[in-house]
């Protein structure tokens, strides 16, 4: 099913300036990796070498980080509001 | 305006933005996130290019706000906004001292920082200076309180609009104190976590000045002064221990940051860095739970519950690089229950006269837990932050005393009471 995804500015290079961008999927995963057929080298960006989100990047499915649901395999259905937001500062891995 | 073609009159320093993490530089503008890794940006100085010319008599000669450190701030011009915000006290406590067994206490006061009795204050003052460079006329912020305090007045003081979203079950006294000066006040159904998304979300969409969002790089700056003042009162020395309360975890970050600046300008002598301590409330500590199981990342509180409503940031921005200055500084943290956070607000009051907010008490009841730990070494001056102002969260400190009861205006019943006072303490 079709849902909208909203991309941060900085991720905008790699969709011709769009913001909003429509994608099939049932969850976030085939969400993103429809986004990335569409968009080439998008999914790179996302996705950090880990197979997760990029440590700086959080999604956000009706106002919900993933995070406290399932991750990437968070169900979504038509009318879902998706949202890829850039962490403000911190949020990712301790440097040690 | 993109973050490629930002235009500036910044001197060249100041021209650019260098990310934290992957260390590429970008042009400087109103950004927060690098494009190539998502990282947080951070301003770049030429500190090199000051040692020597930024010294202490040019400084004792100015004005005593925190603009007096403004080499060491990212403002390109003569600053106009921001006038009288910082240089707040730094006091002895004895009292409190010998109460939590530290030796040395100090306490920095930014409970009456102009002109919203926090230490918030210090950084709208810097985010508002630099948005009239970038020429950015409506501002905003999404906040726990005091920072919607700071950017509605400073807001007011500049002639901008502002826009404050807030979590609608905010304490009254901080809604008031927002709303009196003519803001835009957006209440939020949902936790900080959630009014903090939306305005990520609000400044990629409008061209404002988010100031924690996309001036953030500008506005952690202004943390920094806390730290510098705190230098040039204990008459440019470092203090060997300091004690703060986390929310984001910014502040502890940039008070070593202003430190080490400090060092490298040569304005203090080079030596060891202060063992940073980090302060949360038990309903609430993201920060502290990394920093004791040893985790590299933060997990998240989804619904913090707990009095310190200042502090309750369930997915604090910096918590990571909190994490890193506890412990890189051979500091450590903790947590304490809203009892405890009462207690500390108490023995503030009763025993050095400073009447703190929630967030205050955190930090007193903090630093006597990491004291009767062992945790506080002896030597040294131990600096306690208090970021804010009792009267904001007056309801958290009814409990800690009785009215009595209500008397006839006569000499009589004084000493009735009087001699009921003296039969007590017997």
């Amino acid at each position: 099913m079709s849902v909208t995804v909203r991309v941060p500015s900085a991720l905008r290079k790699l969709t011709s300036g769009q913001s909003e961008l429509t994608a099939e999927g049932n969850t976030v995963r085939e969400l993103l990796d429809d986004l990335g057929r569409e968009n080439p080298g998008l999914l790179e960006r996302i996705m950090g070498a880990d197979g997760d989100i990029q440590q700086f990047l959080n999604v956000f499915v009706n106002g919900s980080d993933i995070r406290y649901e399932d991750d990437l395999d968070t169900e979504v259905s038509a009318g879902d509001e998706v949202s890829i937001v850039p962490s403000i500062a911190g949020g990712g891995v301790i440097e040690q | 305006m993109n973050q490629s073609g930002a235009q500036t009159r910044a001197p060249e320093h100041l021209d650019t933005l260098r990310c934290r993490i992957c260390h590429t530089v970008t042009a400087a503008g109103p950004y927060h996130v690098c494009e190539e890794c998502f990282g947080p940006l951070e301003v770049v100085y030429d500190l090199e290019g000051l040692r020597g010319t930024l010294t202490r008599e040019k400084i004792a000669g100015r004005p005593t706000d925190l603009w007096r450190y403004r080499e060491l701030l990212p403002t390109a011009e003569e600053p106009s906004r921001g006038k009288g915000v910082g240089w707040t006290p730094l006091l002895p406590a004895p009292r409190l001292g010998n109460a939590l067994g530290i030796q040395d206490l100090w306490i920095k006061v930014d409970s009456s920082n102009h002109p919203t009795q926090s230490f918030k204050d210090r950084v709208v003052a810097v985010a508002l200076q630099r948005a009239k460079e970038f020429g950015i006329n409506v501002v905003g912020c999404a906040s726990t309180g005091n920072l919607a305090n700071s950017v509605a007045a400073q807001a007011a003081t500049a002639g901008l609009s502002a826009w404050i979203f807030i979590p609608e079950d905010l304490e009254e006294e901080k809604i008031i104190a927002t709303g009196v000066h003519g803001v835009r006040l957006v209440r939020i159904k949902g936790v900080y976590d959630d009014v903090n998304r939306l305005c990520a979300e609000v400044a990629d969409r409008f061209d404002w000045g988010i100031v924690n969002v996309n001036l953030r790089a500008y506005y952690a700056e202004g943390s920094k002064t806390m730290g510098f003042e705190i230098a040039e009162q204990l008459g440019w020395t470092i203090p060997a221990n300091i004690v703060a309360p986390m929310a984001g975890g910014s502040l502890i970050t940039k008070l070593r940051k202003a430190f080490k600046e400090l060092a490298a300008v040569g304005l203090v002598r080079e030596g060891p860095e202060p063992r940073f301590f980090g302060a949360q409330a038990t309903g609430c500590a993201p920060i502290i739970s990394a920093l004791e199981s040893g985790a590299d990342r933060i997990t998240p509180i989804r619904e913090p519950v707990t009095i310190a409503r200042s502090l309750a940031i369930g997915n604090p921005a910096d918590g990571t690089f909190a994490v890193a200055t506890m412990r890189e500084t051979g500091g450590w943290g903790t947590a304490v229950s809203d009892p405890e956070i009462v207690e500390g607000m108490r023995l503030l009051a009763t025993l050095e006269g400073v009447f703190t907010e929630t967030a205050g008490g955190v930090a007193v009841a903090s630093a006597a837990k990491l004291s009767k730990e062992g945790r506080i070494a002896k030597q040294g001056p131990t600096v306690l932050c208090i970021t804010g102002n009792g009267l904001k969260t007056k309801e958290a400190a009814r409990s800690t005393f009785e009215l009595g009861e209500s008397i006839e205006p006569r000499l009589s019943e004084v000493e009735r009471l009087a001699d009921s006072a003296a039969q007590q303490r017997l």
